[in-house]
């Protein structure tokens, strides 16, 4: 009798720890050898583990949800090979339900057991973890069996190494058949020339690296993007909508506005984000996540995702609730004039409580908006196209437009996110109900 | 509760463990090094290094001995010949620490940090080091195991006392009388040799049909020839069943026949295992070879970040090939493409004359199904080995026939070890008959043979 310890095996790349997900042992417990005796959940998989001895459980190192370190103590059995278990599996006695109801059929056993006296994962998950290949050094054989022997001097594999170039796929044309330099030299000319790839063998063509520094508001943009996608788990929900309606109203208002700014769909979504704050408080909020604080403003301030020369900025229409639909595009002309020109100030361009992005023409069937930190949502507006659509007895033209609302799903559950969505989808479809009063 | 944080722990500091410290520092990795004893490992301080020294002091001895006995050839005459070896052994011990600081020295100018204790790892990214005034808990990213090797212990025989490993025999205060060595590969017979010269009696017990068994007979023939020619009896197929401290013999068994043997020490020298004993690499649960580590060609273990490299991962349990993987395992940690490709790993016995192979040996070549030629070449011919006074042993050749790729080089003779540079860089340069007799080799020097075995194998040979 011996006490054997089983160790949380490395689980995969890059991991260092994992959390016990499932215990399927007690203390007492007899296991036979590559019984499943734990679960672990890393942040890529969860991993069974199986016991790499047989006898019984003595120890267990640790509880479910508890973290433990690669390499860690996991289980601690007592080696009960006196008892016959590992030699008369058949005749186990019937003391032991615990390991009868959770050992494998003798045919798994027999395909899964490994001569290696350590604990390990399942097949699949040893094959990823694991390649390992014997260093072929043994001082009296070269390293390549005869046939698929590569002669060449240290300094033409190396140069051969850092060009890319796989030397076993090469003939040399030196003595023995020796790869020399000029071997190379030949092969990168070939490959230089852009005629050779098709007739040599050499798989890699030099190519050029243009390095550019990123900066200022590109740089700025890279980081709050990352950060953004990074921090934030995105939901994002994807809705048709018939604009055809709200399309005709938006004519109508066209042909009526006098000397007003023309208006586009924009601030007519506005208006509606204006009408649904009013159900979806939650939607237009401000999160703070090292504060573990979420703030929403009585105002609604909307956020235009704008291209410029620069880049992506996101200028603010403030206070929207208190615009009229002209108002709201005379202030949208004003801001975008402001980015273009560089002259927006700070106050345009902080502060929004929602962002909507819209790619007009190029707007796509969906998109996957990033959310603009540290607001809970954004609206992307997809491309209008006139469709086909059922009514009940036929076929109509229709103009249809998706939108794509993405969610911060720490504090919107998806449930919210796709409530606010069909809200905003009845609100677009039936326009009047955007200026009725509550 | 970590004390100590770093990209690279080194655990031990043999030529592997202090070669990859040293790399890795260079390279701008953090690197902490953990060594138990000095720095230098096996090889500086109970091995290589002290065995040398050793044999240089018996070969001056001897030597002088020849001269006061009236045999020398030269016309050297002396009388009153004696060695005060516990003064000899201060001096070895002199060469040893200036060799083992010179290493500290290196590791200090790497940036790497020294930790002297012994180490526990803990798990892929934690050891323990048990240092004289504390525990010490050192976290890293990246793990190198490089403890080595000890001499294997015969159950029968057991060390202690008159029974003696290669470690206690380099550190004799007085030559014995009669020195009795159990396994006849290249560490018994160095230290055999050198104690024959210092004036023991000394009896070699190999089980193998012939001593230096790795090695053909031919290679190890001049070597067994000047054994006896310095009184050293050697039994082949001779089995060790115990040895009696009380009387001090040796029991051996011939076949059926049980024989004794008049032995003060007896020296075991059966080969060399892992060192791995409480470091918990055990439960680390990684791939072995038998009692080795198993690594990839990157020198990694199946644990990803933990390498191994040395005598851990296998034989030959050579210095330089630790160093080499020392050196390969730093350029991977820091993210340095390089495969392990060396061609060829050159081992040296410092037995009189001294051998030294590189490459396949003939039969070795012959399985690979080639066409095999062997060109052998007698150092008599050679006017620098009639110089010095010994022209026992020949250098070997073994190619291919048609191409004439070397595939091996084998040499034994007096001085012939430092052919072992020359060996080595035809065959990683994958040199054939023509590269080496085409080389203008200096004249008087023993090299010139190797050159001569390469004409030969051409069927042009000048002085044959």
């Amino acid at each position: 009798m011996a006490i054997r310890t089983i160790r949380l095996p490395d689980v995969g790349e890059g991991v260092t720890e994992a959390e016990v997900a499932e215990i399927l042992v007690k203390p007492g417990d007899l296991v036979r050898e590559d019984d499943p005796i734990a679960a672990v959940m890393t942040d890529k998989a969860t991993v069974e583990i199986t016991s790499a001895y047989s006898g019984k459980v003595i120890w267990i190192g640790g509880e479910v949800g508890k973290t433990l370190a690669i390499g860690s103590d996991l289980i601690r059995i007592e080696d009960d090979t006196a008892a016959g278990l590992e030699k008369e599996p058949q005749v186990a006695p019937a003391a032991e339900p615990a390991a009868a109801a959770q050992s494998v059929t003798p045919v798994e056993s027999a395909m899964e057991t490994t001569p290696s006296p350590i604990p390990d994962v399942d097949t699949s998950t040893r094959k990823a973890a694991s390649a390992p290949q014997p260093m072929q050094h043994n001082s009296a054989i070269p390293p390549r069996a005869e046939g698929a022997s590569v002669l060449a001097s240290p300094a033409v594999r190396q140069r051969a190494r850092d060009g890319g170039i796989d030397l076993r796929q090469v003939s040399g044309s030196g003595p023995a058949g020796r790869i020399t330099h000029a071997d190379l030299d030949a092969l990168f000319q070939q490959a230089g020339q852009g005629g050779g790839a098709a007739t040599s063998s050499l798989r890699s063509q030099p190519e050029s690296v243009e390095t550019v520094k990123l900066a200022g508001l590109r740089r700025m943009i890279a980081r709050r993007m990352s950060e953004a996608n990074a921090s934030i788990p995105h939901i994002t929900v994807v809705e048709e909508v018939d604009v055809t309606e709200i399309e005709a109203l938006r004519v109508k208002l066209n042909e009526t506005r006098g000397d007003r700014p023309k208006l586009t769909l924009l601030p007519l979504i506005a208006a509606t984000l204006v009408k649904a704050k009013r159900s979806h408080p939650k939607i237009f909020a401000r999160y703070d996540d090292e504060a573990d604080e979420v703030h929403y403003s009585s105002a609604l301030h909307i956020g235009i995702a704008t291209m410029t020369e620069g880049g992506l900025m996101v200028p603010v229409l403030r206070n929207v609730q208190l615009l009229d639909l002209f108002e709201v595009a005379a202030e949208i002309g004003r801001l975008s004039e402001a980015c273009r020109t560089n002259k927006a100030k700070r106050e345009d361009l902080s502060g929004s409580t929602i962002t909507i992005t819209s790619l007009g023409p190029l707007g796509a069937i969906a998109t996957t908006p990033i959310i603009n930190k540290p607001e809970v949502a954004i609206l992307g507006i997809n491309r209008m196209a006139v469709r086909p659509s059922w009514n009940g007895t036929a076929f109509v033209p229709r103009t249809m437009m998706n939108i794509s609302a993405s969610f911060d799903h720490r504090v919107i559950d998806g449930w919210d996110a796709a409530v606010f969505v069909q809200t905003m989808k009845a609100l677009l479809e039936t326009p009047a109900m955007i200026f009725m009063k509550d | 509760m970590t004390d100590l944080s770093c990209n690279v722990l080194v655990i031990g500091a043999g030529p592997g463990g202090y070669v990859a410290a040293i790399r890795a520092g260079q390279l701008g990795l953090e690197t902490v090094i953990v060594e138990q004893s000095a720095h230098g490992g096996t090889c500086l301080n109970i091995g290589c290094i002290p065995s040398k020294a050793l044999i240089h002091a018996a070969e001056e001895f001897f030597a002088v001995r020849e001269a006061a006995e009236g045999h020398s050839k030269l016309g050297i005459r002396t009388s009153d010949v004696g060695i005060d070896l516990a003064k000899t052994v201060a001096w070895k011990d002199g060469v040893v620490r200036q060799l083992t600081g010179g290493v500290s020295g290196l590791l200090r100018k790497a940036g790497v940090r020294s930790v002297q204790g012994r180490a526990r790892i803990l798990d892929g990214k934690t050891a323990e080091v048990e240092t004289a005034e504390r525990l010490l808990r050192i976290s890293c990213r990246n793990m190198v195991i490089a403890t080595g090797s000890r001499p294997v212990e015969v159950p029968s025989l057991p060390f202690g006392g008159n029974i003696l490993s290669s470690t206690e025999a380099l550190s004799l205060t007085s030559v014995p009388e009669t020195l009795a060595i159990v396994g006849g590969g290249y560490i018994g017979l160095e230290i055999g040799t050198a104690y024959a010269k210092l004036g023991a009696k000394v009896s070699i017990f190999e089980a193998k049909p012939h001593i230096l068994p790795q090695y053909d007979e031919e290679l190890s023939r001049p070597v067994a020839a000047r054994l006896k020619a310095l009184g050293v009896t050697v039994h082949v197929e001779a089995v060790v069943e115990g040895y009696d401290a009380v009387r001090g013999v040796l029991r051996v068994r011939h076949g059926s026949t049980v024989t004794e043997s008049a032995a003060e020490k007896v020296l075991v020298t059966v080969g060399r295992q892992p060192a791995l004993e409480g470091l918990g690499v055990e439960q680390l649960g990684l791939d072995r070879d038998g009692r080795f580590i198993r690594t990839d060609e990157r020198g990694q273990t199946s644990m990803r970040g933990v390498y191994a490299i040395g005598d851990v991962t296998g034989e030959p349990m050579l210095a330089h090939r630790a160093m080499a993987q020392g050196e390969h395992v730093a350029e991977t940690m820091a993210g340095h493409s390089s495969g392990w490709d060396k061609r060829v790993i050159p081992a040296v016995c410092f037995t009189d004359p001294e051998l030294v192979v590189a490459g396949l040996l003939p039969d070795q070549a012959r399985e690979t199904g080639r066409d095999v030629g062997v060109a052998t070449y007698p150092l008599r011919a050679n006017g620098r080995a009639l110089t010095l006074e010994r022209t026992d042993g020949f250098v070997r050749v073994v190619f291919e026939q048609g191409s004439g790729l070397v595939l091996g080089l084998q040499a034994v003779g007096a001085g012939c070890s430092e052919l072992a540079g020359e060996f080595g860089l035809a065959l990683e340069m994958c040199a054939t008959l023509t590269d080496i007799a085409a080389t203008i080799h200096a004249h008087p020097t023993l090299g010139e043979t190797v050159q001569e075995a390469a004409l030969m194998g051409l069927g042009k040979a000048l002085h044959a």
